[in-house]
């Protein structure tokens, strides 16, 4: 896993086509490491948009107008979950807790966490990356 | 703290909650406006989340706190006199007398928002080692024997005592041990275990240290999510000091004992916190669960004996080992000895960490500390203890925090999240998200959990819809039976406690005739 994550950090995601050549050097067959590879959600095999955006979608952040936030992102974006914007620009995920419960609801663009997040700070942050 | 008398410390959190809402800019605006020298610490957080970004100023009289502070609220601050305790509609006075701080029992977190999280000076200067040195000066077997005598209990859940976790690794016979900290996190609602990484790492250092000499381990692993990016820099970067510093290595302080340990991070697989899959996930497998037995303490990490603990539970040791067993005992109630560090969160007035002592009701941690809800609408649920925790209603706010009352009333203390919601909640919703989420987040080795999520999300949007309500009630009954019954783990096991809660203190939720609920 290691590895993987050096891959992620390195190229933005796993190119299946990569799936030989890390089976070969770790000694393992390519279905063992096309297993790690799809059990976890964080190693995606496609290329990510230029920006990533990741909501919350866990009960704390539920609580406090999370839904709201989901739903606003996937109709501006035009993308459901796992899905990148035709021109490539961002890339929508869903995250399960980001820790940040007691002042959601929270959202990630890139590396940055943001908390309280209104529908109108989410507009601005998918403006910013569009 | 080497800042010399005409220099100003100032704290501001590198918490990923208070960088989240503008530490950083309000810790650079400190660093361009002031009008003096200034030293601006990066600490952890106190924990009062909702007055994040917290500003605290070093005065002759001790430390004075500001918040919530907004970047573009620095300039004032600092006109109005901040750097020397002056009053301010944001101050809110010495740190050590708000209220809601005052009145806690910080043990575990007690370094926590005080010291600077990767300075090894503060942490010494802070009572830091204090039990790891105890521990080197007795005999393994003595240091389990404490751990057992404070009646520390697992904080990850499942609330079993340490110190016979310890024992069974203790007396298997291997040339090699291991330590791993489970810091997956995963419950909503939960943060402690990133506070204490992100605020006081070396704490949980010290904690593994001390449970390696007990076991005799010489290795450690801490497997943190990867959704805690900051939390596994600060752990990495505090190891390499602990390493310089010989707290870790070849030699821990100067003993006739090895132990290293090594950070691993997760893959965002919420079943990768249940122990096994996370073993098998260090192993770099895919997180399956493992049946027991074999339990991990005779055959772990890779076949070895193995202690696992949540980070909660390694991060007492040291106060264990430093002021004794029976300090700690004495905190509690019944079976739930010592503190517990308790989440707010969700649609809360005053979110963020309560550490007091088990014991506590539902409604005090909820009405007082909590101050309510965020939105000021009246709360109708709590959930307690995780996505898999139980969803109570208000008449259940005498409850009191206790592993034993909240088993006998039909829920769990789990990692001790709570998590609040306001009337505008929709209890069949709720329900059906704990369905969706066992489907996204089962690891697929038994059907009644990877097939009985799916069916539960399909069951219950036909109750809502009113089709063949009370047969479809009956077969959402059985279904939670059925998963309780044939699951492996407590993702498909557990699952079941938030769908039949909701159903049975709010029935109301799940379409319009209410009358039969069997
Ligand atoms: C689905 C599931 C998820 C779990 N997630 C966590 C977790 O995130 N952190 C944790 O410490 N324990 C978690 N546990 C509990 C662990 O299996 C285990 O009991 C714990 O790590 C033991 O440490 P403790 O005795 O110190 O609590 C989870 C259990 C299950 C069934
Ligand atoms: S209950 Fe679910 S998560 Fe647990 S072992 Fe079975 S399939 Fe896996
Ligand atoms: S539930 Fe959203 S950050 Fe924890």
């Amino acid at each position: 896993m290691p590895i993987l994550h050096a891959v992620m950090e390195d190229m933005g995601y796993v190119d299946p086509a990569a799936i030989p050549i890390l089976a070969e050097e770790l000694n393992l067959s390519r279905a063992d490491v096309h297993g790690v590879v799809t059990f976890y959600h964080d190693f995606r095999q496609t290329p990510p948009g230029r920006t990533t955006v990741r909501i919350c979608r866990a009960e704390a952040c539920q609580a406090v107008g999370g839904r709201t936030l989901e739903e606003r992102a996937k109709t501006r974006l035009g993308v459901g979950f796992g899905e990148t914007t035709d021109d490539g620009a961002v890339s929508l995920e869903q995250v399960f807790c980001f820790g940040n419960c007691a002042i959601g609801p929270t959202v990630q663009v890139d590396e940055r966490l943001y908390g309280r997040v209104s529908p109108e700070q989410l507009d601005h942050l998918l403006e910013v990356t569009a | 703290m080497s800042a010399s008398d005409d220099v100003v410390i100032v704290y501001v959190p590198r918490d990923s909650a208070a960088k989240s809402v503008g530490a950083d800019a309000v810790a650079a605006g400190i660093a361009a406006a002031a009008d003096r020298p200034v030293h601006v610490v990066r600490n952890g957080s106190r924990g009062m989340l909702w007055l994040e970004p917290m500003v605290e100023v070093s005065t002759p009289a001790g430390r004075v706190a500001y918040g919530p502070v907004a970047p573009h609220d620095v300039e004032g601050l600092i006109a109005a006199g901040m750097l020397d305790g002056a009053e301010h509609p944001l101050r809110l006075g010495p740190t050590e007398e708000i209220a809601w701080l005052r009145d806690q029992t910080r043990v575990t977190f007690a370094r926590v928002g005080v010291v600077d999280p990767l300075s090894a000076e503060d942490y010494a200067a802070h009572g830091g080692l204090a039990g790891l040195r105890r521990a080197l000066s007795l005999t393994p077997a003595e240091v389990v024997a404490e751990v057992t005598e404070s009646g520390l209990r697992g904080r990850g859940g499942a609330g079993f005592p340490a110190g016979i976790k310890w024992k069974t690794v203790l007396g298997a016979e291997s040339e090699l041990k291991f330590v791993c900290c489970n810091a997956d996190e995963g419950d909503s609602g939960t943060f402690a275990d990133r506070m204490l990484m992100e605020g006081d790492p070396f704490t949980l250092i010290e904690g593994m240290t001390i449970a390696a000499w007990a076991v005799g381990a010489s290795e450690g692993y801490i497997y943190v999510r990867s959704e805690y990016p900051d939390a596994v820099d600060t752990l990495r970067a505090a190891i390499d000091t602990a390493r310089a510093h010989g707290w870790l290595g070849k030699r821990v302080l100067d003993h006739d004992f090895s132990f290293d340990l090594f950070v691993r991070v997760g893959g965002g697989a919420y079943i990768c916190g249940e122990e096994t899959s996370m073993l098998d996930s260090l192993e770099g497998k895919r997180g399956m669960v493992r049946a027991k037995p074999p339990i991990p303490a005779l055959e772990g990490l890779f076949g070895k004996p193995t202690v696992v603990n949540n980070v909660l539970t390694l991060g007492s040791v040291p106060m264990i080992l430093a002021d004794g067993a029976e300090a700690f005992a004495a905190h509690g109630v019944g079976r739930s000895r010592g503190t517990q560090v308790f989440q707010l969160g969700g649609n809360i007035a005053q979110g963020g960490i309560v550490e007091t002592a088990f014991g506590i009701t539902l409604g005090e941690l909820v009405d007082g500390y909590g101050g309510g809800t965020r939105s000021g609408r009246p709360v109708r649920a709590v959930q307690v203890g995780g996505p898999l925790g139980a969803y109570l209603p208000t008449s259940q706010f005498d409850l009191p925090m206790d592993y034993e009352a909240f088993a006998a009333a039909g829920a769990m203390v789990g990692h001790g999240g709570v998590v609040v919601f306001d009337d505008t909640v929709d209890m069949a919703g709720q329900a059906r998200f704990a369905m969706e989420f066992c489907a996204a987040e089962s690891c697929g080795k038994c059907t009644p959990c990877r097939v009985g999520a799916v069916r539960g999300v399909e069951v219950i949007d036909r109750i809502v819809a009113g089709e063949n309500r009370s047969a479809n009630l009956k077969l959402l009954n059985d279904l939670c039976h059925l998963m309780t019954e044939g699951s492996l783990c407590a993702m498909g096991g557990l699952t079941p406690m938030p769908v039949k809660s909701a159903l049975a203190h709010f029935p109301g939720d799940f379409g319009t005739t209410t009358e039969e609920k069997r």
